[in-house]
């Protein structure tokens, strides 16, 4: 094979522009970890199955570990840095304190980042709603009862800040 | 795990990426949504030294209506069918099958065509396409031509396009006032392939079914495909239960299935009797949802 290129690429992650030099291979997972040095992305088993790595893409979310960042060009990325930190967490980080929705931390970017976009969608879900939106997302410790009563817990707060 | 290494070019337009694919040839693949290729990639089951980008050639996504038929862009990703009001109402099938599609954030960025491109055998897309006699349109150095779901899927991962050639629409008739569509998937977890799926068509002349029946399976052995002795036994007859349950042995029967990990010959064959069941009687009766929500 020939010698293989870098690319530079230049996206918005967390309403901040940035141009980063990547090799072809680097997942967005990688770049926003490593080069970007936004750790709060999980890498758990790099095949899409586990929905740690999960970000938003434009928006939407989307795997992380499946989307290499070179494709990233002009993207607009949100991840759990930017979803809220710990002097204005946003409601489901809040709900999910307050109801032990925790464990280990492992799962949790992802779950939050997954449960952002479905709140804005279902801001009034049912318990069976929020298992369906975080069914692609796995948490190891088997703690899914708190995970769905924080995500119920985060809908009521919105819900409560909008009146 | 990671990838082995590649190099990396996105495509502006079609013309560009058949160039690049004749460029590279088999050293090169194409990448839509990826969600099937990069994991294939990690396990490094695929290395490909180059990697041809499609996601930014426009008007390769979309959805239109044209004589009867809707006609998907081969860059059209799985929610955006999913929110399509009208898929959700010329392509019921399609409303019944998306949500077993893996998880949300898969449906997100996955895309029809690629699916169709990857051919695996537990995938929902190539039964469903298969059950709407739906129709692919490739394109090459050569030209376009068009292509029947029935001569498409040829074995594992493998299906009639060449190494030049690249997706661009997918034609797929509407659904028509005496057509009733169903499908019924069994998968061991939510959002996992399914261990047996089926996909059913049916059109009536009144109470009876018309000669239009289309049953198709997947999951079972190497390629989705049709279960033509069920779609005999149905043609011209009236949808009783018992009708039904033949119809549903009779797909088990003639079907091809195999054993793995996942599951023995045996377990598939009961599976998919059952899944075959299920479709029809979504389809006879679309008020019961069997397949649509587990």
């Amino acid at each position: 094979m020939s010698e293989l290129k870098q690319h530079d690429v230049s996206l918005t992650v967390n309403g901040k522009a940035e141009t980063i030099s990547v090799a072809p291979r680097a997942s967005l997972a990688d770049a926003l970890r490593d080069t970007l040095g936004l750790t709060g992305t999980h890498i758990g088993c790099e095949h899409g199955v586990c929905g740690a790595c999960t970000v938003l893409l434009d928006g939407k979310p989307v795997r992380s570990c499946l989307l290499f960042a070179v494709q990233a060009e002009g993207a607009v990325i949100t991840t759990i840095e930017g979803i809220g930190d710990a002097q204005s967490p946003h409601p489901l980080q809040r709900a999910f304190n307050e109801c032990h929705g925790l464990h280990c931390g492992f799962c949790t970017p992802g779950m939050i980042v997954t449960l952002s976009a479905f709140l804005k969608e279902h801001p009034q879900p049912t318990s069976d709603d929020v298992r369906e939106a975080i069914s692609g997302n796995l948490c190891m410790c088997t703690g899914y009862q708190n995970i769905v009563r924080s995500a119920l817990r985060a809908a009521e707060l919105i819900e409560g800040a909008k009146s | 795990m990671k990838p082995a290494p590649f190099q990396y070019v996105a495509a502006l337009s079609v013309e560009d990426a058949i160039a690049l694919l004749s460029k590279y040839g088999s050293d090169a693949k194409l990448i839509a949504g990826g969600q099937s290729l990069v994991p294939m990639m990690n396990f490094r089951l695929a290395r490909p030294e180059w990697l041809i980008d499609i996601n930014r050639i426009s008007g390769l996504a979309g959805i239109a209506q044209k004589n009867g038929a809707l006609r998907i862009g081969s860059l059209t990703r799985y929610s955006e069918l999913e929110a399509s009001e009208a898929v959700q109402r010329s392509v019921p099938l399609l409303g019944l099958m998306l949500p077993h599609i893996a998880h949300k954030a898969i449906r997100n960025r996955g895309t029809i065509g690629g699916s169709i491109c990857h051919a695996d055998p537990a995938a929902e897309m190539p039964v469903a396409m298969l059950a709407l006699d739906a129709t692919f349109e490739l394109r090459g150095p050569t030209g376009t031509r068009r292509i029947a779901a029935d001569d498409f899927f040829i074995g594992q991962m493998t299906t009639g396009i060449e190494a030049e050639e690249i997706l661009i629409a997918i034609e797929i008739p509407e659904i028509k006032n005496s057509e009733k569509h169903g499908f019924s998937e069994f998968a061991r977890r939510r959002g996992d392939f399914a261990l047996a799926s089926a996909a059913a068509v049916l059109r009536f002349n009144g109470e009876r079914i018309s000669d239009h029946v289309r049953i198709a399976v997947g999951g079972l052995s190497e390629r989705a495909e049709r279960a033509r002795a069920a779609e005999a036994l149905l043609a011209g007859k009236a949808p009783t239960a018992a009708l039904i349950e033949e119809a549903a042995k009779a797909a088990a029967a003639e079907v091809k299935a195999g054993s793995d990990l996942h599951a023995t010959e045996a377990y598939r064959r009961s599976l998919i009797a059952t899944q075959v069941k299920q479709a029809l009687a979504v389809a006879v009766d679309h008020t019961s949802s069997t397949g649509a929500k587990k």
